[in-house]
């Protein structure tokens, strides 16, 4: 492609970070120096062409060494993978963590989200921000994922090799310790705090988190670890999605979708290659399951995602990762080496003549990443926009091929499956909502982490489960793109069915306790400032609808009363019209939190 | 021996559009077959050599089965099909769409939006005086055309004539997130220091106005330009010997503004540099 | 960028005559201006030239060769075609029987192997480079054969740098090579082709590592490049005036027609040559007639049947000879043979190669007439000035594309002043001298010389807009021919199959002007995407892409003779010497330059170039020049 690009030369730090992912330019057409050879002969096209999907790790390994992408590193970049400028500054400019203006090497994220808020993220914010000197840029971030600990501050410094800290529950100089002194800060707890029923009996996917060295393969097949993958061997293709199909697991990254059809429909595809992709950007605020189990029990993952690639005929799979997520990306990395260097993944696994590997994609701080075909988009080296469906996944997934998309939490229920077997799988939970399910309860509980449940415990069970506190003035099910209830309702059986026939949605298993010292009004705003903030802007309803949402809610909280009717009817009208005409999930969903603060809390009254 | 392929012959569908029988070649977009039926469906973002990006949404239609409406301009027909093309959930979101679009871009170059919006009743004032507006001011950094993004509704045309269905330059793309996308070059420099050749395919598509020539710019700035005095006469480039259809636009015996049919079999609607602007020559008049 | 006062041109509104040529002209009125031309011209009649304008319309080419040919009795009738594509008309000639490119835009879409010889498309044919993009967006891979990196080269799977002018041993090398793959398509060879033994005879000394030594290119390359055009199910084979301005530029065109013969890339649906003219109806003008060998419809001149047919049509007597071409036309100026020129259109004082030479000759001549929108460097040496309209915007007609398609051309603004339609002014001379001419219209031309070229019968005004324009050939007026040439030669029935096309046994000949101690480096030349030729009409409006003439060279040279990118440096050829800035391109490598003709008031390139003609189309080498490049005493940078 005959590109353009800017005076602009990458530094020798800029230079090494590209290389280091991509190797030495091949020519110096590709920016090594000028050889005879370089000036009889250029390769390129389609194969310079096809490594598009670089740009995204690229933009992180500059990133992650000099803290922001320079029009020179941005240039090298583009050259090494045949890129025009304009589109990956595009793409750079699409993701939050990434800046195109220099920045200190460290960055703080303090997370400003719903249960963070309402632990005092506020307060931290004003703290760390005059306690770090110039030295560091504190950033204030939509969930980090650590609801468990909250309040959560994420330390990134910038570096060969980049270093992380999270400083969570964060004081003021915990944080600050955090981005100062990213090495010399405390140790995360292990993933086993975050689950309080560790280690107790009859839990099926948690049962080894904190049970197991999460490091280790070995204990890991200790615990049962790769039976499950030989069940689907002898099983064949076919049998696995049959398992899967009649155990009734519907997916649970919120649109409870049938897997086995899914698993189904993507192997029958014609087209080659498939692919099978991991969503493990878990970014609904709230939700921090699946980072739980990535960092307290990877091979459960490596081995779902090898079973699932095994039903569906793929032999590439990709997990797109969280940005947010340094532990558990490092955990699943390891297990990723671990399962390679012991022929679990690779060609031949296990002596069976398939062959599958996988590779991590790092997201970089966008919501809507989370929405399965912006995720293509993302992986692929565009802006995470979502498509337009039809064509579903399925038919033109990843790289326009079939590609079976499944969250985290959906796979690992595929161990189950394959070791108990379909029907006493089916037999947990209800009819219609087979299987164990997990929960993030966060807010004011005493004992906030993720739970495991059958399908079919009541809301008020869980909550007792972790200890609810006094004045529960609301609960928020599904997180932001959920909707609440109120303390009333606690008989509410945690079902898609049932969830649905209250009017409600159980979407990813977020539940969010408020008691009534959090003003909802501020909650409110908090939430459409974050649709605001995460919509794409690929279309009009949703990417102007959020914005006039916010407003009219600024306006509520400035003037309340009696004024509130008319913007409430506004946000009805407008509401009404994202939900209907946005192109995804996204501006579907952004006004429903507050329209069921509105009616079932009466919010505003 | 004189084989020329036409292509796999398409199979035709039946569905209905408003209680009526609509048939269609596989293929079709639900747009297609309203336009066909002669229903006037309202479009911006879309363009008829583009492929449909549906970002605009005010398009929309009812689809039975379909949980939420879907875009017309993309959304192929299928048999069976049940399409609502006037109902009071389209003209809901449509309206909506429209209030959106006018309290925060300004459309007064968009041709047919204010009789859209008199048609949807759309009332794009009730947002209040504090409503986010897109401000920019036009940029002219070149002598050719100028960017003036208050008028943009981010329909994304520019950036796909430019990219990978036309020019394959790709001078241009959307940058930022949400509200604060914006159409730019690379780190947001001016024109004259990025890929940008100039062909002006970008203008040719864009449907508000945002992009314009500098002609037009001008003329509209002094209050000249005057569409019902212009004539549109299509001649052939007198550049290189690709022979490009032109259509040259002629106010007061001066070319003001060059384009091309979407249908020509040489241009497809697209020019270079010399074609688009290489007009000048012809009326140094002295 | 440095500050640059490019001359603009203002269009001339009335006749200037003068009565001597060290005289200013004056402004005339119409009646004495072709008064004046009429005398001129009369006095001359056994030493007459019309140069005909490859921009104007087919109906004035028409008009410009039936005045040559019935009002003054010659065929000594060219344009410029004769300074680009000549070659490419007088190979595909030799070869098929006809003079256009084979394929059609459409086509290049939809085709699996894109091969772009000499031809930086990207800058010069940017829109038939969107179908040439297409294609490759549709899965075909492109390869880019071109001395230059240029932007055409960085969109293909593989680009072969060569030498400049080692084009034949690179054609040759390729078909050997791919006959001993065994990937020539014998059956196609055996019904289709005459002349295969001896061009495998010709070919066999051409190994991969001869034409290594020679072009420069690595062998992998070459034999990369020989078996995807000869396993591509269809191929196109692209070309400009990278092929065709050598001394021996019909021999490159038949080096590399001899490629498709050999595999059967032509003939069909997406396999075809395409030669990409430069100018808007350098296709027409030849197919019109305005060229020295051919009558209008692209007829032979020695074939009594078509002479008859023109000399009833036209009641006259036709010469059973060829004319003179631009080349030889100017050469008989120099021996006086030639004394006067009626000259449309054209710039040959600024476009012909080595052009002080070009200024010279034409300042000998006896009468000099030149019809134009501007007054050019060449009208400034003419003795009656006759100012006209711009063929593209002021007058109705047709012009014809590279892909052979006929399309409407119309008026849309009034033309200056006095300025009249060429064929109005044509008619008005030819009934001074005797021809009293009656057309009414642009579409009465035109129906007339639909009445004597079966190519172009079946194209009435009315199917050309109906069908956005119409490829020739188009004999009926009820149907539509295909959009390819040639494909009888697919033909089982030897009778429908016709004349097989030769092979072209051509041989290696370098450049004429050899590079030396003296002068080093190799000056090749070619276009701007803003620009075009000698910036006549580009010059008039304002591209921030603009950055006037340069002598582009790679940053080893620009080390070598350390000179800085802006500083103005000597450029010098055995012929002239001018001064230009530096640019630095890494597009070039060592001993390897580039300029353009666009600026010629700020730098005449063409004071450098060659005129080593092709001896069959008369096409100068404006491709290889040797030059040297020197500091200027007293270094001045420009920005």
């Amino acid at each position: 492609m005959d590109l353009h690009f800017g005076d602009s030369k990458p530094t020798d730090d800029e230079r090494a970070a590209v290389d280091a992912l991509l190797g030495p330019p091949e020519s110096s057409w590709e920016g090594a120096d000028r050889t005879d050879a370089d000036l009889r002969w250029a390769r390129g096209g389609r194969a310079a062409r096809d490594r598009r999907d670089l740009l995204l790790p690229g933009l992180h390994a500059i990133n992650d060494r000099i803290g922001w992408i320079s029009e020179g590193a941005l240039g090298y970049l583009c050259r090494r993978l045949t890129v025009p400028p304009a589109e990956a500054y595009g793409v750079a400019t699409f993701y939050a963590m990434f800046s195109v203006r220099p920045r200190p090497a460290t960055v703080l994220r303090v997370c400003t989200d719903l249960a963070c808020a309402a632990a005092g993220a506020s307060a931290l914010c004003a703290g760390v921000e005059a306690g770090l000197g110039p030295g560091a840029h504190v950033e204030r971030s939509p969930c980090l994922g650590l609801c468990e600990r909250a309040p959560a501050a994420l330390a990134v410094r910038a570096g060969d090799p980049v270093r992380t800290a999270v400083a969570a529950p964060a004081t003021v100089a915990a944080a600050v310790l955090a981005a100062t002194a990213p090495d010399s800060a405390p140790e995360e707890p292990p993933a086993a705090l975050a689950v309080p029923q560790a280690g107790q009996e009859g839990l099926t996917l948690l049962r080894r988190v904190g049970v197991v060295d999460p490091s280790s393969l070995d204990d890991y097949r200790a615990h049962g670890g790769y039976t499950a993958l030989r069940h689907a061997f002898a099983l064949g293709p076919a049998g696995v999605i049959r398992e899967v199909t009649d155990s009734g697991l519907v997916g649970r990254g919120g649109a409870a979708f049938p897997t086995g059809r899914k698993w189904q429909a993507t192997a029958s595809q014609p087209g080659r290659p498939h692919y099978l992709v991991c969503n493990a950007d878990e970014s609904e605020p709230g939700t921090f399951k699946d980072r739980v189990i990535m960092e307290g029990d990877p091979y459960a993952l490596v081995e779902a995602m090898t079973i699932a690639a095994y039903a569906i005929g793929a032999h590439r799979g990709f997990v797109y990762l969280r940005g947010e997520y340094p532990r558990a990306t490092r955990r699943l990395r390891h297990a990723l080496g671990q399962a390679r260097a012991r022929g679990l993944l690779g060609d031949d696994i296990l002596g069976q003549g398939f062959s599958f590997d996988i590779e991590i994609r790092r997201g970089a701080g966008a919501y809507i990443c989370g929405e399965e075909t912006a995720l293509f988009n993302s992986i692929e080296g565009y802006r995470g926009e979502p498509r337009s469906k039809p064509p579903f996944p399925v038919e033109q997934g990843l790289f326009g091929r079939p590609t079976a998309e499944n969250n985290v939490e959906t796979l690992v229920n595929v161990l189950p499956i394959l070791t108990m077997g379909a029907p006493a799988y089916a037999a947990t939970g209800t009819a219609k909502s087979t299987g164990p399910k997990l929960f993030c309860v966060s807010g004011s509980v005493a004992r906030p982490g993720v739970y495991e449940l059958p399908f079919g415990a009541t809301l008020g069970e869980l909550l007792r489960l972790a200890g609810v506190r006094e004045n529960l003035r609301a609960v928020l099910l599904g997180g932001a793109a959920g909707g609440f209830v109120r303390p009333d309702e606690l008989g509410i059986p945690l079902t898609f069915e049932g969830t649905r026939q209250a009017g409600t949605t159980l979407g990813s298993g977020v539940v969010m306790a408020f008691d009534d010292s959090v003003p909802l009004p501020r909650l409110l705003l908090r939430i459409a400032q974050f649709f605001r903030d995460e919509s794409c802007g690929q279309c009009v309803p949703c990417r102007v609808g959020t914005v006039r949402q916010e407003e009219a809610l600024q306006r509520i909280v400035a003037r309340g009363g009696p004024e509130a009717a008319g913007d409430i009817a506004l946000l009805r009208e407008v509401g009404r019209a994202m939900r209907d005409a946005s192109i995804c999930g996204l501006g579907q969903t952004a006004w429903n939190a507050v329209e069921s603060a509105i009616d079932r809390l009466g919010a505003y009254e | 021996m004189t084989v020329t392929p036409l292509g796999i012959p398409r199979r035709l569908l039946e569905f209905a559009i408003d209680g009526q029988q609509a048939r269609v070649p596989e293929g079709s977009t639900i747009l297609d077959a309203c336009r066909a039926a002669g229903k006037d469906v309202p479009t911006l973002c879309e363009g008829d050599t583009l492929r449909p990006k549906n970002a605009c949404r005010v398009c929309v239609v009812e689809v039975e089965g379909s949980r939420t409406l879907v875009p017309a301009c993309s959304r192929k027909a299928e048999p069976g099909m049940v399409v609502r093309t006037g109902g009071e959930r389209v003209r809901h979101s449509r309206k909506i769409v429209l209030e959106l679009l006018a309290s925060s871009v300004d459309l007064s170059t968009t041709p047919r939006a204010a009789e859209w919006i008199k048609e949807y009743e759309a009332k794009p004032d009730r947002f209040g005086p504090g409503a986010a507006r897109v401000n920019e001011e036009p940029r002219i950094d070149n002598e050719l055309y100028a960017r003036d993004y208050g008028k943009c509704i981010l329909c994304y045309k520019c950036v796909d004539a430019c990219g990978d269905q036309w020019q394959n330059t790709f001078a241009i793309s959307v940058a930022g997130r949400g509200f604060d996308a914006r159409i730019a070059v690379e780190h947001d420099a001016p024109l004259t220091d990025s890929a940008c050749v100039y062909c002006g395919n970008c203008v040719e598509v864009c449907p508000t106005g945002a992009l314009s020539f500098k002609s037009e710019f001008d003329m509209r700035a002094a209050g000249t330009w005057d569409e019902s005095r212009q004539s549109e006469t299509t001649t052939v480039c007198a550049y290189c010997g690709v022979g490009c259809s032109l259509t040259l636009h002629v106010q007061d015996n001066e070319i003001v503004k060059v384009t091309s049919p979407h249908d020509s079999p040489v241009t497809h609607g697209n020019l270079c540099i010399k074609g688009r602007f290489g007009y000048q020559h012809v009326q140094n008049r002295g | 960028m440095r500050k640059r006062q490019q001359k603009t041109y203002t269009r001339l509104t009335h006749p200037l005559v003068r009565d001597s040529r060290d005289e200013p002209f004056r402004q005339a009125g119409w009646a004495e201006a072709l008064d004046r031309a009429a005398r001129g011209l009369e006095r001359n009649r056994d030493a007459f030239g019309m140069f005909s304008c490859a921009r104007a319309t087919n109906e004035m080419n028409y008009v410009a060769q039936k005045f040559a040919r019935v009002v003054m009795g010659t065929h000594n009738v060219d344009s410029c075609n004769r300074t680009c594509h000549a070659p490419s008309v007088a190979g595909l000639t030799a070869a098929f029987g006809s003079g256009g490119g084979t394929s059609s835009y459409e086509e290049i879409e939809h085709t699996d192997v894109i091969v772009m010889w000499g031809s930086n498309a990207r800058f010069a044919h940017p829109i038939f480079f969107q179908h040439v993009l297409k294609g490759i967006r549709g899965g075909a891979r492109m390869y880019a054969v071109d001395p230059r990196r240029t932007s055409t080269a960085e969109w293909a799977e593989s680009w072969l740098g060569l030498n400049v002018g080692t084009d034949i041993p690179m054609a040759h090398a390729i078909g050997r090579e791919i006959i001993h793959a065994g990937l020539a398509n014998e059956a196609f060879i055996e019904r289709a082709t005459s002349g295969f033994e001896e061009y495998r005879a010709l070919v066999e000394p051409w190994t991969l590592s001869l034409a290594e030594k020679v072009t420069g290119v690595p062998a992998r390359a070459i034999r990369e490049l020989a078996h995807a055009y000869a396993r591509a199910e269809r191929a196109q084979l692209c070309w400009t005036l990278g092929i065709t301005e050598h001394h021996n530029g019909t021999d490159n065109v038949r080096a590399l027609i001899n490629l498709s013969l050999l595999t059967g890339q032509v003939g069909r649906y997406g396999a075809g040559l395409q030669p990409l003219r430069g100018q808007n109806n350098v296709q027409g003008g030849g197919d019109m007639g305005a060229i020295p060998n051919r009558l209008p419809g692209f007829q032979d001149i020695l074939d009594p049947a078509t002479r008859l047919k023109f000399e009833s049509a036209w009641d006259t007597v036709i010469q059973p000879h060829y004319g003179l071409n631009l080349t030889e036309m100017f050469e008989a100026m120099e021996d006086g043979t030639l004394r006067a020129v009626y000259c449309i259109g054209e710039n040959p004082a600024q476009s012909e190669a080595d052009s002080e030479q070009a200024v010279r000759r034409l300042q000998a001549l006896d009468f000099l007439v030149v019809q134009d929108i501007f007054l050019t460097k060449t009208a400034e040496l003419a003795d009656v000035v006759l100012p006209a309209t711009a063929g593209w915007a002021e007058t109705e007609g047709t012009t014809t594309n590279s892909e052979r398609r006929v399309q409407r051309v119309r008026r849309a603004v009034t033309p200056p002043g006095e300025a009249r339609e060429d064929i109005d002014i044509i008619c008005a001379l030819a009934a001074r001298l005797g021809h009293d001419w009656k057309y009414a219209d642009a579409e009465a031309v035109w129906n007339e010389l639909r009445s004597v070229s079966p190519d172009h019968y079946g194209m009435t005004y009315d199917r050309l807009a109906e069908h956005q324009g119409i490829q020739w050939p188009c004999p009926s007026t009820e149907r539509l021919e295909p959009t390819y040439l040639h494909g009888r030669l697919w033909e089982t029935d030897p009778d429908r199959r016709g004349t097989p096309a030769p092979f072209g046994l051509v041989r290696h000949d370098p450049p004429v002007d050899l590079t030396d101690e003296t002068y080093p480096i190799r000056l090749t030349t070619g276009r701007r995407l803003d620009s075009y030729n000698t910036g006549v009409q580009s010059g008039g409006f304002a591209s921030p892409l603009r950055r006037g003439e340069y002598i582009e060279l790679c940053p080893e040279d620009a080390e070598r003779y350390g000179v800085a990118a802006g500083e103005e440096v000597r450029v010098s050829s055995r012929r002239g010497a001018v001064v230009a800035p530096v640019w630095i391109d890494t597009a070039l490598r060592p001993g390897l330059a580039f300029m353009t003709m666009h600026f010629p008031d700020e730098v005449d390139t063409n004071q450098l170039t060659i005129e080593a003609n092709c001896p069959i189309a008369g096409t100068a080498e404006f491709k290889a020049s040797a030059i040297r490049v020197e500091k200027l005493p007293v270094a001045t940078i420009v920005r």
